[in-house]
Parts: C-alpha cells; structure tokens; sequence
C-alpha cells in the first residue's frame, strides 16, 4: 500500500485534520517571533531613548488616527542614497516605545524617521494646514482641521497608564500630572511648563502651532513630528558593537 | 429572514412532514401555530444579544467619545434587532425544527448564502469605488477636500479593509457554507447560527468601516479596527468555526472534500493570527483607543507575520478552496490530481507561516528572520504553483470550454494571475530586488495582480456559478455581458498594474540616482511629479474595472430578478466527481 492512503486518516477526521492545520501553521509563527523577544541583540544598546510626553503620545495617536503611515515610513535603511537623504538609519531601539510601531510599507511621501528638527514648528503647521503652499508638488492631503480642534486631554492619564502596564518606564509622577503636562509641554509661558520642565527635562516645550490660547491637535502632532529620530544620542552611539 | 431557502419553497412541503414527526399533535390545525419552547440555540442567542444590547446602551450612554457612542448604539440597534428577528421567527414558525432532510434528500441552507451573495456584490462594488476615489486623489489631491473624513489616509484602509475584508469574506462566508453543505451532503447545523455568522460578520464589517471614517483605527496595516470591532469578530470567528466543523461532523460523505481542507486551515489560521496581532488594552472600555500589547521591532514581525498571512490564508487558502470546488464544477471535470492536492495543501500552509518577514528587509528587524522569510518565499514558490498547475490541468480535455463558457474563462485567467502573481512574490522578496521594490508602487501593483487578478476573478467567478444555483436559475441573464465584464476589467487590470510597474521601478531608480558630483540627483518631491501621469493610468485601469463590476451586479440582478426557472430537481450541483 502506498503511503498516499495514509493521508485518509486527514480526510476521515475533521478533528485530527484540525491538529494537523494548527501544527503546521504554528511552526513558522513561533520559530520567527518568540526570539525577537529574548535575544538580547535585538534591540541596541543606546543612550537617550525615554518615553514620549503626554502631548507627544496624543500626537502619535493622531498621526495613527489619520493614517499618515500609509504614505510615509518612519524607517531609514542601510543604504548610501537613504542615510543621505535622511539621516542615520533608524534602529529597532527607536522605536521601542512604539505602540503600534510606525515603520511604514510606503513611501508616497518622504521618510519621516528623522523628521525632528529638520523644519520649523511654523513650516510644519503651514505645510499641514497647506501642503502645496509649501510644496507645490505635493499630493498631500491638507489637515486644517487640526488647528481647529482642541486637545482631548480628559483621558490622557489613561493613554499613560495602559503603556505603563506594558512596561513603558513612565514615573508615577508623569502618569499623575499627564494632563496639567500636555498644557506645561505646549504653554511656555505658564506654570505648568515650569513643572514639565523637572518632570521632562529633555523634551521641547514650545507653542507648536502658534496659537496660544489652546493647545490643539496641531500642537500635539507637531510636538511629535519633532521630536521623531532626535532622541538617541548618536555621537555616542556605537555603529560596530551593535553592528549585527 | 426566510431561514429554510430553497431547493423549492420548504413552506409548501412542511405539511407533508407532518407524519414523520414525532411527539407532536400536527393535526387538524396544523395550520395552525404550535408554539414550542425556545431551543436552547434560540434563547442562548437571544439572551446574548439582549446582554449586549444592554451593554452597548450603558456604554453609549457613558462615554465622552463620540465614535464609541456611535458605535455602541449601532450595537445596540443590530442587537435589538436581531432578538426581535429570533422571536418573530420562533412564531412564526411555531418553534419546530427545520427537516434536514426532504424526501431523502438534503435539505441545504441556503438562506444566509443568499445574504452573503448579496452582501459580496454590494461591498465589492463599494470597495472597488473606494478605490478609484484613492486613486484619484494620488493623481489630484484637491480631491482629499480637506476634510478628516474624505483623506487619503481614512479612506484607504476603507478601500483596502472592505475589498478584503467584506467583498472577499462575504464570498469566503457564502462559498464555504455552500460548499461544506455540498460536498458533506448534510444541511449546516443550527437555526439561528449560520445568520449570526453571516450578520455579525457584516455588522463587523460596519463598526470597522465607519470608525475608519470618524478616525477609530489601530493603525496596523489590514487590522486597522479598533478593539471592540476586533472582539466582536472573534466572536463571530469562533461560531463560524464551530458551524464549520459542525457541518463536518455530521457529514454523509466518509471524506472530507480537499476544498473544505483549505478552508478549514483558512478559519484556524485566521483565528490564530487575528487574536495574536490583536492583543491590546484599551484606554478604558468607554474609550475607541486601545494600545497594543506588542512594540517596536516586536510588533513589526507579529504585524507582517499576520500580514502576509492574511495574504496567504484569506487571500490565497480560501479562495483556492474556491478553485477546487468552482472550477472542477464549472468545467464538469475531476479535480487533475488527488496527490498533488494533498502535497499542495500541506506544502502551503506549512510554508506560507514563514513568509512574513520579507516586508521587512534592510529594516531594524534582525536579518536573519528577514533572511528566513525570505528563503520560505522562495520555497513557497513552488506550492503555489503546484496549487495553480492543480487548478488548471483540471481542464485537461475541456479546454474547449474556455470559448464558450466566459465564467469558467474568468476563473482560469484568474489562477493564471495566481501564477504569475505568485512568481512575482518571491522575486520581490529577494534582498536586492526588495531594495528597489520596497516602498514603491511596485508592490501595489504585486498586491493588485493578485487581488483583482486573482481573487477578484475567482470571486466573480464563483458568484457567477452560485447566483443562479441559489436562485434556482437555469442560468445567468447573459453570458455576452460577462464577456463584456470579463474583458473590460481584464484591460483594467493590464492597465493597473503595468503603470504600477513603470511608476514604482522608476521611483526607485530615482531614490538612488546619483549625478556626476556625487551628489543625490533627485529630491522627493521630483519623483512624486514623475509618477503623475502613471497615476492616471492606474486610475483610468480602476475605472474600468469598476465599470466591469457594475455590469455583473446588473447581470446577477437581472438573472435573479428575469431568470429562467430551473426545475425543482437541482441535485447535479451536489454530484461533484470524486478525487481519484
């Protein structure tokens, strides 16, 4: 008897057919994933990395929300023409704080990796409210309604306290004070960016979008936009000994 | 909500049943109503949705986010509505069970087949028009209007979600049950359960799609609902497994039908990557936005592991179930070879798994998964070609068919595009290929060969086969306009992806030209113009392909609408030829 009518115990048994899928499609999954969680290469030593601030977070999650990421990646490959283009090629401890991570499949628009500091607060709000003001090329949707719209900071504690159950090394101090931070972060003048600044002693506090009598979501996504690819300190950072 | 379908209108066989069943008094007034108790099955779902319709209302009413309160009242409505459904049902049937048998044949339930048929077509032709729309914009922005509902950035994982997830998991959702009851001569189980299958399915398909629109998304590529949307569908998930495996288990057939082996690993795969991929903890229950338990590099793998296997186990093991039922049926032929079948399936799914990685070449992801995903893409190669020469040597000796059936044309030039498209794969998988590939639009024109070469043809295909079936049609309205269909978007496709090609390659190029000085010769917005007129084109290929879709919903309208009558005998459709 051939070894082919061995396979009817498959065909004869929806149960052992069911055991048979789920090994299979089990193997790679776990093969690929599993050791990206305890091989300590995966993630580079460097200095600088911390959390994003409040106003950073909630202007990641309107970037999220809009979908920029289906137009630019927020990944530099090891490439001559991309590290001129764009910068140092971005590494995995970058984006470890990145819930969901941002790199990207596209590029419609430019990389954004390494955007941080690259233009100014006025030209980022102009661009988004008019891209071809700008850029006169540019197929990018305008965003003027960010401008418009208030904040939502009523909830922003929470946004900080789900990161830190994942282990995102927030203090308490930071989850407590999140929404007296977002205004501190985007009021330079106030009180409450005196108590940022000790709580945040490494993060921009500016008027992101010019206005000062709210901070908007303007505010936050610019805040975020500068501060992407600027916090590993990469005069310190050692290309060979990470080098994998 | 006609839950007994047909073959011929089962109302007017019940009396006839009357004598076979026992212990109750049918008698002079069986005309009449007699109420029984609620079967477990009627009051468990009931008692479900009335729990969730509570807990929608109590949401709705606490939340200060207004999508949540959005979402929470359609909830709240769909599940109202669908206990109303049950006990409207419940009486006015009077609570008896349905016969799985009549006359010694199976009685099939082809009610929410029907449903998803409909559901298939309606979605199709929304997503596709998405599409052009996103098309168009890339071609002339003002057509974001500046609004957050209307940009790119919203309606894209609109089009992309309700291509995938609600034309082809509607025609995944009907062809399965179709052809479980088929090739298991049994009728599906449960009164209740197939359409809280398929109408929790579509209800998923909702939540997801508007709460892209108002800005409720995750912001993970092809799992962009957001946590709620993604339990609800679990829930669904695991009822579609269990009337899945429910319909096997009480199948009349010693075999399980290769057909249902892919489809079985589709609905397990599926299950599995979408609860991995969806790990999150939302802000609260109140809020639309969750985190997800995975970061960074971590949640990259996990991303495209999922990813690409929603490539390969919806997008490809799903619809080659589709293949080796549909197209053995159309062709009136044997599937070609048994051995073939057993090597392709294991072959596939086994290897398939693997893939995920090559999204993410020359990326912060250690190179050695990326290397491992890349050799199985390599590997996988040749299982989908075994898969594809399985599903075309089928018409060995009905080639002739392909002249004068345009439906069985449409599903052969469609495993012609799996071929090709599953060549193009493990090209652009390759480092150095990848390099140029990657970020460009060259993988959009790979993912749309597959997807409106392949599946989009397939599925056609198959709702072309289905709708008069179901209908009890002779057959469809005309097969003129299927040609019509068939060559219009074939043209679209042609158009799509070769502007692709030229765009995405040449965009590439230019990323890495450098001039004379040694300097970057172009900056970014300079290739962004180049790609403008290649925009159009692809654009113009949607079109058509839009257009071609128009045409068969007004073909399956008029076939059901004007159709010719088959007779009430329609059992050839379950002789399907064995494997040898």
């Amino acid at each position: 008897m051939s070894a082919w009518n061995k396979h009817q115990i498959f065909e004869k048994n929806s149960f052992v057919l069911l055991v048979g899928i789920l090994v299979a499609v089990a193997i790679g999954g776990l093969v690929e994933i599993a050791p990206l969680f305890y091989l300590k290469s995966t993630i580079e030593k460097t200095e600088g990395m911390r959390p994003y601030t409040p106003l950073e977070l909630a202007g990641r999650d309107i970037y999220v929300r809009e979908g920029c990421y289906l137009c630019h990646s927020q990944m530099v490959r090891p490439m001559r023409d991309e590290i001129e283009r764009y910068g140092h090629f971005s590494l995995a401890a970058e984006s470890m704080y990145d819930r969901p991570f941002q790199w990207g499949s596209k590029r419609t628009g430019p990389d954004l990796a390494r955007v941080g500091g690259k233009y100014s607060d006025d030209w980022h709000v102009e661009h988004l409210v008019n891209p071809r003001s700008l850029v006169p090329a540019s197929i990018m949707p305008g965003y003027p309604f960010l401008a418009e719209n208030r904040l939502e900071t009523r909830d922003i504690k929470a946004h900080l306290e789900v990161n830190s159950i994942y282990g995102v090394p927030y203090t308490e101090a930071q989850i407590e004070s999140a929404a007296s931070d977002v205004l501190g972060q985007a009021m330079p003048d106030s009180d409450a960016a005196y108590e940022f600044e000790e709580r945040w002693p490494t993060a921009l506090i500016r008027d992101f979008d010019g206005n000062p009598k709210e901070v908007t979501e303007m505010d936050a996504l610019v805040a975020y936009l500068q501060v992407l690819g600027t916090m590993v300190d990469f005069s310190i950072y050692d290309d060979a000994a990470n080098a994998r | 909500m006609n839950q007994r379908g047909s073959p011929g209108d089962v109302r007017m066989v019940v009396p006839s049943l009357a004598p076979c069943m026992e212990s109750n008094n049918w008698g002079a007034e069986m005309a009449h109503k007699k109420t029984g108790l609620v079967s477990l099955e009627e009051g468990g779902f009931a008692i479900f949705l009335v729990l969730l319709a509570f807990a929608c209302i109590i949401v709705a009413g606490k939340t200060f986010d207004q999508v949540m309160a959005f979402h929470a009242g359609i909830g709240a409505l769909f599940a109202a509505v669908s206990v109303f459904l049950i006990f409207k049902n419940f009486f006015d049937d009077g609570g008896q069970p349905i016969p799985a048998e009549i006359d010694g044949k199976p009685n099939y339930n082809l009610g929410p087949i029907k449903f998803g048929a409909i559901a298939a077509m309606f979605w199709g032709l929304a997503g596709f028009t998405v599409g052009l729309v996103i098309a168009l914009q890339l071609a002339w922005p003002a057509l974001n209007f500046d609004l957050p509902w209307t940009n790119f950035g919203r309606l894209r994982p609109l089009h992309t979600s309700a291509v995938i997830f609600a034309f082809g998991g509607n025609v995944l959702l009907a062809t399965s049950m179709y052809v479980v009851q088929r090739t298991c001569r049994v009728r599906m189980p449960g009164k209740i359960l197939p359409w809280f299958v398929m109408l929790g399915y579509n209800a998923f398909i909702v939540i997801a799609g508007t709460g892209y629109l108002l800005g409720a998304t995750q912001g993970k590529e092809y799992a962009e609902p957001e946590w709620y949307a993604d339990l609800w569908l679990t829930i669904v998930w695991v009822f579609y497994l269990f009337l899945f495996l429910g319909t096997l288990w009480k199948r009349k057939e010693p075999h399980i039908y290769v057909a249902n082996w892919f489809y079985l690993a589709f609905i397990v795969t599926i299950a599995m990557l979408h609860v991995t991929n969806n790990l999150t903890i939302p802000v609260s229950i109140y809020s639309t936005k969750s985190y997800i338990v995975w970061s960074g590099v971590q949640d990259a793998m996990v991303q495209w592991w999922y990813g690409h296997n929603a490539v390969g186990f919806f997008l490809t093991a799903g619809f080659l179930a589709i293949m080796y039922y549909f197209i053995p049926k159309q062709a009136d032929r044997p599937v070609y070879s048994y051995r073939l079948s057993i090597v392709h399936f294991w072959a596939l799914i086994f290897i398939y798994i693997w893939a995920g990685p090559h999204h993410l070449h020359y990326t912060a992801l250690p190179q050695w998964a990326s290397t491992l995903g890349a050799t199985f893409s390599i590997i996988l190669w040749m299982p989908s070609w075994g898969g594809m020469i399985n599903g075309l040597m089928t018409l060995s000796g009905a080639w002739d068919k392909l002249r004068t059936d345009p439906v069985l044309r449409m599903m052969v030039v469609s495993v012609a595009f799996y071929g090709m498209s599953t060549f193009e794969g493990p090209l652009m998988s390759l480092r150095s290929v990848n390099s140029l590939s990657h970020y460009t639009d060259w993988t959009i024109g790979h993912v749309h060969s597959g997807a409106l070469g392949w599946v989009g043809y397939i599925s056609f295909g198959a709702i072309y086969c289905l709708v008069p079936w179901l209908w009890n049609k002779k057959g469809l309205y005309s097969l003129k306009l299927v040609n019509w269909h068939f060559w219009l978007s074939t043209l679209g496709i042609v158009l799509y992806i070769t502007a692709m090609w030229v765009s995405g390659i040449m965009q590439g190029l230019m990323w890495r030209a450098y001039d004379s000085l040694g300097f970057l010769e172009y900056s970014f917005v300079e290739t962004v113009e180049a790609m403008h007129p290649f925009y159009i084109i692809r654009a113009l290929g949607g079109a058509l392909f839009v257009v071609g879709a128009l045409i068969m919903a007004y073909n399956l309208w008029m076939t059901v609408r004007h159709g010719e009558a088959e007779e009430a005998d329609t059992t050839p459709a379950g002789s399907l030829a064995p494997a040898e």
